[in-house]
């Protein structure tokens, strides 16, 4: 019964969604970002969570590559890149991977470098499991436009 | 019914990023605004019509071949930004005598107090903190209401425009905006109402764009 199929789907996708959520993993600020998709932007949230996605990989490799570096003494550079994942991170409702990045920068203003590279462990950690929450939640979506779509036989 | 139609309020918007350019492109566009993005100051300026000398960069004119056929009512921008910050924009727009008239709105992502009241104090409209929200663009409207109203008083006076005489009406908002209906009310008063008495209301009714062909430039996106 296609019907039960569309219903499954959405109820699978409020509990993912409930459970983020509750986690704190998102914030009501991914619920503004879903008011922005409308009939005239119909992929806006699918197109710029990607596009968060591509920047937060470069920051977050050029972080590593930064504190990597045995010479390493740019503080500054670092609290650059982290101001930009914040901002991006605060954007999208995306609410640990923001105040674990809010700590990194903490560490990074005092010129910490163990501090930066436990706080980068933990922001890469945070946002894998983002991501991978994200795809989940893009592919229910899928599913469920999908599913939604088929006609019945008449 | 001859009425004109009301293009959309164009608002140029500035960042080197491009996630931000695509929240505040759908922010403005869900705000029934004319989006044009670019992603530095310099590239803003350009846009605008200011040529910027590479051997002095503070000498500013306005370029021969590039006659403002895009009417920018707000710009927007970034604070952090490299090479020309949005503060330096800021300046550089209001130093110029053929574009300080037009609001601009700066944002940051962070929240420092010296550096909101030096935008301010150099004559940035409003300083949003970011994320930016739907609600913060409803604070841009009165300010793009004082460039149109300005152009449309500079315009020749057609039948069918919505005809404004008095050229100071952008110093009191208020007061000005009630006693033009009076005025006109055989005229267009359907289009002149929901336009003015929207200063104060918080969403303003959408507007039809009209169809203008637009000069194309390269590295931007203007979408509407």
């Amino acid at each position: 019964m296609l019907g039960l199929g569309v219903d499954r789907l959405q109820a699978d996708i409020n509990r993912l969604l409930a459970s983020l959520f509750h986690q704190g993993v998102l914030d009501e600020q991914f619920l503004q970002l879903q008011q922005l998709q409308d009939e005239t932007s119909p992929n806006f949230v699918y197109d710029v969570i990607n596009i968060y996605f591509d920047e937060s990989e470069k920051l977050l490799r050029n972080l590593r590559l930064l504190l990597m570096d045995r010479e390493f003494s740019d503080y500054k550079k670092i609290g650059l890149h982290l101001n930009q994942l914040v901002g991006s991170s605060s954007s999208i409702g995306a609410r640990r991977v923001r105040n674990v990045c809010v700590a990194f920068r903490s560490a990074s203003e005092l010129s910490n470098r163990p501090g930066c590279l436990r706080g980068l462990e933990v922001v890469e950690h945070e946002y894998h499991y983002l991501k991978n929450m994200m795809h989940e939640l893009f592919q229910l979506e899928q599913q469920r436009i999908l599913a939604a779509g088929v006609r019945y036989p008449m | 019914m001859g009425v004109e139609t009301e293009s959309k309020f164009h608002v140029l918007a500035v960042d080197d990023s491009l996630f931000d350019r695509k929240m505040i492109e759908r922010l403005l566009q869900k705000s029934s605004c004319q989006v044009t993005t670019v992603d530095s100051g310099s590239k803003a300026l350009e846009f605008l019509g200011l040529r910027v000398d590479d051997n002095d960069p503070n000498a500013l004119s306005t370029s021969p071949q590039i006659h403002q056929e895009v009417e920018i009512n707000l710009i927007i921008t970034d604070y952090c930004m490299p090479g020309m910050t949005g503060y330096d924009l800021l300046k550089k727009v209001k130093e110029s005598a053929a574009f300080r008239s037009i609001p601009v709105v700066i944002m940051s992502s962070e929240n420092v107090p010296a550096r909101i009241s030096r935008c301010l104090e150099e004559g940035a409209e409003e300083f949003f903190l970011k994320p930016v929200k739907l609600a913060d663009l409803t604070k841009l409207k009165p300010h793009m209401m004082k460039t149109k109203l300005k152009k449309e008083s500079e315009k020749p006076v057609a039948i069918e425009e919505i005809v404004v005489s008095k050229p100071e009406i952008e110093k009191e908002e208020d007061s000005s905006v009630i006693e033009i209906l009076p005025l006109h009310q055989e005229l267009e008063s359907e289009q002149l109402e929901p336009m003015l008495s929207s200063n104060k209301r918080k969403a303003m009714e959408e507007v039809i764009s009209t169809d203008r062909s637009r000069p194309k430039y390269n590295d931007i996106t203007t979408s509407v």
